[in-house]
């Protein structure tokens, strides 16, 4: 069903017409321009188009558009505040968390909800919240590493 | 559509030397024209002069060699009159990280701040010809030639300088983006060297570098120069691109391989706002204003398909063996004889049979297939995640009655293959369609597509017939490979007789490469094979390697890994197992430990520890290269334990990730990597060589645990015990 709505991203709010039952990875990407959520599945399995919903990890690939007009989404285009990185975003540069970059963002978004309830995750935690996220480059033990170190600096007592 | 006609499947590379492409004429960008295009200052052209280039020179070189242009460049180099230094290569980045080591390199010879030198990478106007980035050549061939080029611009900054302030040359030192002579205490950045200037120099393989004892920046761990961009999402993959006026398109898939359609209906598609559906031949497809609406519009297609029947999984390794072809793809039948099995067999004591198979298993990169493609006045631009876009661009001039100098293509660094991304499909699809309807398209495969219509690494059977000696040396060994190729086929260990032979066979599924080809067959199917025999002669598996290897670089990480876990004091702990296995592929030695634990309840198998010694000469980037061993690792436990595509008359039974397990954080145990340092030895590539041993290691720890001997991958060791 076609339909006008107001969708909250990033602290922007953008007026689209869309079909409801449209995927929020696919306007993301396309509409709004948005491409640092990726396309790997297309159900729900790989987390490279997680973003948050209100707070929460989502896919976006299996989210319907209509069933997010009055939320607040958050990509990863938001992570960096005026040229700097969020914690997480450091550490994965830092520990060299990925190879080919494109489960990052997924991965980022994943561990960045994971932390903001969490803020000393144990590794089996780490494990736990992260295992709906696929990195076929196998770099998943640096960025366990990665997701201890950000919660380091995040606690503020890294050093 | 039919499927890929055989003799192009054959032409997949697993024996990529015998892959001919398209014309391998150098960039578009002629010689006088260089300054033109990039700008003024130094250019540095390198043009090889191995054995390989004079031949293809002698046998084809020479109508591309067009006036001015060396006909065989293999990079180039240019310091711009801004100071950066930009290097232009063929190679593509797939996540191996080399975007930061051949920048490593060219800083070594050219010092100068890492963030001031760019790299231009598969673009195949901009870069010079390259036959692609697989078979870990990029570090051995490539990163050599770069550091050539660097040495050489270096030695013409020192010029410039030597000639301005009126000194020797062997008194000017440059470092860190400046030359300097410390006498005089002058010193000039580059930029305001090459200011005005257009000097160009070729060079050859005879320009000398700094030996790896004596690497400053080389050799040790630098951050991925580009990590800032894939932690911010702003790197463009394929995928990403946009273009004015770009529509989206989907491709009707035929509902099995080797299928012919029977009848069609196009019209509710057709109906569709904004929908255009493309018909030639027997390629349907369409386009739309977006992806949702395109998705509805191929689903609205109404086709019915024939197709004959054909072999399933579940009787995949008698196909293969009762199908043999003659074909010089893949390397062709092989055969190795040495010495007399017969004979041998005479004097030997323990005999020794064994039969070992491989499912099909897909590369599955994150980022599917993807491309953008672009008319423009009769030239055709294709942005496409590629590990070979000159080879892409051949396909694309072949597609469409073209010349290859009417087609660009661009590979924006992709989202993996694996040896996965070798051919072009998304990017002929994609140009097909934006040429039927005239305008930019977007092509992006689904998942399933990527499982089905993509290739697989071989499935593969291996017979194996060896005997040994009471003492415990190899008597004789003879080995039978079917399909899965010949890769790593010879046996590293001393046989005095020996028959080895690689059998191709008429594969049921389309296959090519695969990170280190064969050797993930033959590794696992050899090392499985010398632990069965040590176990026959009540023999340390460790010590019957050992005592049947000469090759003391294969020897040496067998020894760092059984060290590094602690071999002996590990070796009968009570419901746990330990199992070693190593390899030797593309200049890399690999070994690889494992230590497993069992559940004395449920008897679930659990792999507690794994532990990798990996020496490839010289290492240029330790972290990077930890980064590749720990991801093969990663990726080898899946096609160990749980990776197999399952198909049956012509249709992939499990194209999704929800049915193909692959690794995900819960599966990976604690890994450790020792990496052996041989400055004294050229660099080897390491992105493939440190998969070859985990299979085997896992299975040879499980038997030691469980006295249950793992033959087939994948081993799914817990099947049914949970």
């Amino acid at each position: 069903m076609q339909k006008r709505m107001t969708l909250h991203v990033n602290d922007g709010q953008y007026r689209i017409e869309s079909d409801t039952a449209r995927s929020l990875l696919n306007v993301l990407r396309n509409e709004l321009s948005l491409t640092g959520s990726k396309y790997g599945c297309g159900e729900g399995q790989c987390g490279a188009c997680t973003v948050l919903i209100d707070g929460r990890p989502r896919r976006s690939c299996i989210t319907p558009v209509g069933a997010v007009a009055e939320k607040r989404i958050k990509t990863i285009e938001s992570m960096e505040k005026n040229g700097q990185l969020h914690p997480l975003q450091e550490a994965f540069v830092e520990r060299e968390a990925m190879q080919c970059g494109y489960c990052t963002a997924g991965m980022i978004m994943s561990g960045v909800a994971l932390l903001e309830k969490n803020q000393n995750p144990s590794e089996n935690e780490i494990v736990r919240s992260m295992n709906g996220n696929i990195c076929r480059c196998g770099t998943y033990p640096r960025i366990v590493d990665a997701i201890r170190q950000a919660a380091e600096m995040m606690r503020g007592d890294a050093k | 559509m039919s499927q890929t006609p055989i003799s192009d499947i054959y032409l997949e590379p697993e024996r990529y030397e015998l892959h001919s492409d398209g014309s391998p004429y150098c960039s578009k960008i002629a010689r006088r024209q260089f300054f033109k295009v990039l700008g003024g200052g130094i250019v540095v052209l390198f043009a090889a002069t191995s054995a390989l280039a004079q031949r293809r020179q002698g046998g084809r070189g020479n109508r591309r060699a067009g006036g001015d242009t060396p006909a065989e460049l293999g990079a180039w180099l240019h310091v711009g009159e801004e100071g950066t230094v930009t290097v232009y290569t063929g190679k593509a980045e797939v996540g191996q990280n080399i975007r930061t080591s051949l920048t490593q390199v060219v800083a070594e010879e050219l010092p100068t701040p890492l963030d001031s030198i760019r790299l231009v990478m598969g673009d195949t106007d901009l870069t010079p010809y390259d036959r692609g980035t697989f078979g870990s050549r990029t570090t051995p061939t490539m990163a050599p030639q770069l550091r050539k080029a660097a040495a050489a611009a270096r030695q013409l900054l020192i010029t410039l300088a030597a000639e301005q302030w009126n000194v020797e040359g062997d008194s000017i030192v440059v470092a860190d983006g400046k030359v300097s002579h410390r006498k005089t205490d002058q010193s000039l950045d580059f930029g305001q060297l090459t200011k005005g200037q257009k000097l160009m120099k070729t060079i050859g393989e005879d320009v000398l570098t700094t030996p790896a004892e004596r690497w400053q920046i080389a050799g040790r761990s630098v951050p991925k120069v580009d990590a800032r961009e894939m932690v911010t999402g702003r790197h463009h993959y394929s995928s990403d691109i946009q273009r004015d006026g770009m529509l989206h398109g989907k491709v009707l898939r035929p509902s099995a391989f080797s299928s012919s359609l029977i009848s069609l209906n196009i019209q509710k598609a057709e109906t569709m706002k904004g929908v255009t559906v493309v018909r030639e031949d027997d390629f349907i497809g369409l386009v739309a204003p977006n992806e949702h609406l395109a998705d509805r519009a191929i689903e609205a297609i109404e086709a019915q398909w024939n197709h004959p029947s054909q072999p399933s999984h579940e009787e995949l390794f008698d196909y293969l063996k009762q199908h043999p072809v003659e074909t010089r793809g893949w390397g062709g039948r092989s055969n190795h004889r040495q010495g007399s099995v017969e004979e041998g067999l005479k004097a030997a004591d323990i005999m020794l049979e064994g039969s070992y198979t491989l499912a099909y298993i897909a590369h599955a990169p994150l980022e599917p297939r993807a491309a953008v493609a672009e008319w423009e006045a009769g030239k055709l631009t294709v942005w496409t995640g590629t590990q070979r876009p000159f080879g892409v661009r051949g396909q694309l001039a072949e597609a469409f009655g073209i010349n290859e100098d009417r087609v660009r293509v661009i590979m924006p660094d992709t989202g993996s293959g694996y040896g996965g991304k070798h051919t072009g499909e998304a990017a002929v699809e994609a140009a097909r369609l934006a040429k039927a309807v005239g305008k930019p398209v977007k092509l992006v495969w689904t998942r399933e597509e990527e499982f089905t219509w993509a290739y697989f690494r071989p499935a593969g059977l291996i017979e194996i017939q060896s005997s040994v000696k009471a003492d415990g040396r190899l008597a004789t060994w003879e080995y039978h490979n079917y399909n899965s190729g010949g890769s790593a086929i010879r046996t590293p260990y001393l046989v005095p007789h020996q028959k080895v032979q690689f059998h191709p066979a008429d594969s049921p599924l389309r296959q090519g490469s695969y990170r280190a080809l064969a050797s993930t067959a033959n590794v696992f199917a050899r090392e499985t094979h010398m632990d069965e025999l040590a176990n026959a002669l009540k023999m340390d598996p460790l010590e019957f390697r050992l005592k049947n290897l000469k090759d003391a670089r294969l020897k040496a990480v067998l020894e760092a890994a059984a060290e590094r876990l602690g071999w002996e004091k590990r070796k009968s702990e009570s419901h746990r197992g330990i199992g070693i296995a190593g390899g030797v592929e593309k200049g890399g030695y690999m070994a690889t430990c494992a230590e497993v634990q069992v559940d004395p309840k449920s008897s679930e198998v659990k792999i507690t520890r794994l532990v990798a010694a990996f020496e490839c000469g010289a290492i240029i980037n330790p972290d990077g290269l930890m980064n590749q061993i720990e991801g093969s690792i990663i990726m080898g436990m899946g096609g160990a334990l749980s990776e197999a595509i399952e198909f049956e008359n012509g249709v992939i039974k499990n194209p999704r990730f929800s049915d193909y397990r692959v690794p995900r954080f819960s599966h990976i145990p604690p890994i450790e990597t020792v990496l052996l340092n041989r400055r004294d030895l050229p660099s080897a590539g390491g992105g493939e060589t440190p998969i070859v041993a985990i299979a085997p290691s896992i299975g040879n720890a499980i038997f030691d645990a469980t006295g249950v001997r793992h033959r087939s991958l994948p081993m799914r060791p817990n099947e049914g015990k949970t």
